[in-house]
């Protein structure tokens, strides 16, 4: 029987751990900092933090989902964090049906930075930060397209790296590494369309197929035979190369060239 | 099998003519000052372009998701293919991310910080000696290019001679780097170094005074300082709006605080402002490469950390030490387990700010891997700044942005 593997991570893990393992986690300082204390008691007069520690070297804000433009705002305008250098998600949808959405935010003048986190579920939607910064008009529509993330009052939201017609969101924990039904029939359906995947079948979908049987069209690597030869039939043996023999049967010195060395 | 193709006819170049005179030209994506696979659709009035739509993702190949499934060690060549024209830093930015959360990064040995930066300020001098060759090439200027191919193939010979390859270098590793430099390896360098300067010489001679080159590249491509910032822009697209921000000197890291270089920055804001960091940049590298020739030879010969439960041990220990087999064994097997937590670490790679992002749960798989490559903030600035501009400088613009498509699509 098979092992049962749940379908909600489909990545791939470890195939052995020691049951009485237990990871080592990276330390979450105290925000002790002067210029991260200063700050956060700026952004805390308005906004309710969850949580808040430092993370080599970085200060992590935690919010709740609806203060992050607001948020952002008092960093941006108040703390002097005039850059958004990257945001994302990261899919926690196995564990607690939610996704966790991370800002990275520098600040140039006081060389410091800041991931602000928060989170949401699953169908819910998170109010664009592109107002604040134009830089994630892009990085929300990446987010939507890996993660399907709706983000309310962006200006532009559609698929950026993926076709617009594609199924599911590739950096889901549930979508497999070497694509889903959809993905792999992709260019079979938009081109032919679904009732074509039958008369073309799978072998002539995947580019990378390789027969082991099928001699014709195929090499047999390691094992050649003659072209269109039984699949089955045993290799002919191959006769052992014998080194004492020599390369050039008979070979004269007088007959021969010595070529100048020119260079 | 002949089917019915469902493709609707598809014509790459074709003009829409409107009633109020303007059109829509569709720019790319096999285009070759595209840059890779860049796909324009610009709204025209005229020749003058009154919107502009990025297309990207010609190139996407996963990596993000990649990365989520290979162990930390086989994720390093992966990299690689990011930006596939300065790929050493790269491997290094992912290595560095990758011992910050470890905590080793202290533990790295001092000699192969030094080879890290000879690699990287090479890759830095390969980069941006090849954005100049396809930016001139972009612009007219046949020549050039011939000249900068003709120097960035001896700076290829150095990392051939390093690391075997020359464009897929994958020369660092997590915790140090896999060889010491060769025999012979420094005297190359130094008569690298030597002719190189020359030569930059020679490249402004052609460009800096040049008449049609400064027509072409002056007020073009205007990035004014705010909105640099609104679009995170990195590196020189940043340095070249007049912010002094250099991740080298302000959040140093190897022995970048050791070494005296300095940034120049440029207040010009266009195309040709950028042109003049691209070459200061190049003699800066070369000013940290002869300081860092010396400092080599002061080191000690180890090339990889000490840190048992992550890195390997040296090849004579693996032979000679039972526990050292068994400890390569696991680590090549099943991969290092990272403790939990997670770290967003920036460096500055030839053409910005590439910082990777890691959320480790403990596992020998990262649970999320996230790219930072500035390439891809480079390209969406491109909607804001084309409007206004004219058809011809399209090319100068995408040309001084030096995007590759290998780290936007990723």
């Amino acid at each position: 029987m098979r092992p049962y593997r749940p379908k909600d991570n489909v990545q791939k893990k470890s195939y052995y751990t020691d049951r009485f393992w237990v990871a080592p986690r990276i330390p979450e300082e105290p925000v002790e900092d002067e210029i991260f204390k200063a700050d956060l008691e700026k952004v805390q007069e308005s906004i309710k933090i969850k949580k808040a520690y430092i993370q080599r070297g970085q200060l992590v804000i935690f919010i709740d989902a609806k203060d992050n433009v607001q948020t952002l705002k008092i960093l941006k305008e108040e703390c002097g964090y005039d850059i958004l250098s990257e945001m994302s998600a990261i899919d926690y949808l196995a564990q607690d049906g939610e996704f966790e959405i991370f800002y990275q935010l520098l600040s140039m003048s006081k060389r410091k930075r800041v991931r602000v986190k928060c989170r949401i579920k699953e169908d819910a939607a998170i109010e664009s930060v592109e107002p604040l910064f134009r830089s994630a008009d892009w990085s929300e529509r990446e987010m939507y397209d890996m993660f399907g993330i709706k983000v309310n009052n962006h200006p532009y939201l559609k698929r950026i790296l993926m076709p617009e017609d594609w199924v599911g969101y590739p950096l889901r924990k549930t979508y497999p590494l070497h694509g889903d039904e959809a993905a792999q029939w992709y260019e079979v359906d938009k081109i032919f369309g679904k009732e074509y995947r039958e008369i073309i079948g799978p072998e002539q979908r995947d580019a990378a197929y390789i027969s082991t049987t099928d001699t014709c069209n195929f090499a047999r690597i390691y094992h050649e035979v003659p072209r269109c030869a039984d699949p089955n039939s045993e290799p002919e043996q191959i006769e052992s190369f014998n080194e004492d023999a020599p390369l050039v049967e008979t070979f004269d010195l007088k007959k021969s060239k010595i070529v100048d060395k020119t260079r | 099998m002949q089917q019915r193709n469902r493709l609707e006819p598809y014509f790459e170049n074709l003009v829409f003519e409107r009633e109020d005179n303007t059109m829509v030209v569709n720019f790319g994506p096999q285009h070759p000052s595209a840059h890779g696979q860049l796909r324009l659709i610009l709204e025209m009035d005229g020749e003058q372009i009154k919107k502009a739509v990025p297309d990207i993702g010609y190139l996407h190949r996963g990596m993000e998701k990649m990365g989520e499934n290979m162990i930390y060690n086989e994720f390093l060549p992966t990299t690689d293919r990011m930006d596939y024209i300065a790929a050493t830093s790269n491997n290094y930015a992912f290595a560095l991310a990758v011992e910050r959360l470890l905590g080793i990064e202290d533990k790295v040995p001092r000699r192969a910080k030094v080879i890290r930066m000879m690699l990287l300020e090479l890759n830095r001098i390969i980069s941006h000696l090849f954005w100049l060759a396809t930016h001139a090439l972009d612009v007219g200027a046949m020549s050039v290019f011939l000249y900068c191919f003709r120097e960035r193939e001896y700076a290829m010979d150095l990392m051939e001679e390093y690391c075997g390859a020359r464009l897929t270098h994958s020369s660092v590793r997590i915790g140090g780097v896999p060889l010491d430099l060769p025999e012979g390896w420094l005297e190359h360098l130094n008569w690298f170094l030597n002719k190189l300067p020359e030569q930059i010489e020679l490249y402004e001679g052609l460009l800096t005074e040049n008449r049609i080159w400064r027509m072409r590249l002056e007020e073009v491509g205007v990035i004014p300082p705010k909105m640099a910032k609104q679009w995170a822009c990195s590196g020189i697209m940043l340095r070249g709006s007049g912010i002094e921000y250099d991740i080298r000197k302000e959040e140093p890291y190897e022995l970048y605080e050791e070494v005296d270089f300095d940034i120049p920055v440029s207040d010009r804001c266009d195309s040709y402002g950028r042109y003049l960091l691209y070459m200061e940049e190049m003699r800066q590298s070369i000013r940290i490469l002869r300081q860092l020739i010396p400092m080599y030879k002061e080191t000690e010969p180890q090339l990889m950390a000490h840190a048992p439960e992550y890195i390997s041990a040296s090849k004579e220990d693996i032979m000679t030490q039972n526990y050292s087999l068994m400890q390569h064994f696991v680590l090549v097997t099943q991969g290092m387990r990272p403790p939990v937590g997670e770290v967003y670490v920036p460096t500055e790679s030839p053409k910005g700010e590439l910082g990777f992002f890691i959320r480790s749960e403990g596992e020998p798989y990262p649970y999320r891997l996230k790219i930072r490559a500035p390439s891809f903030w480079h390209t969406g600035i491109l909607q804001d700044l084309l409007p206004g501009h004219y058809l011809a400088d399209v090319v100068t613009i995408i040309g001084s942005t030096n995007i590759v498509f290998g780290e936007i699509d990723r």
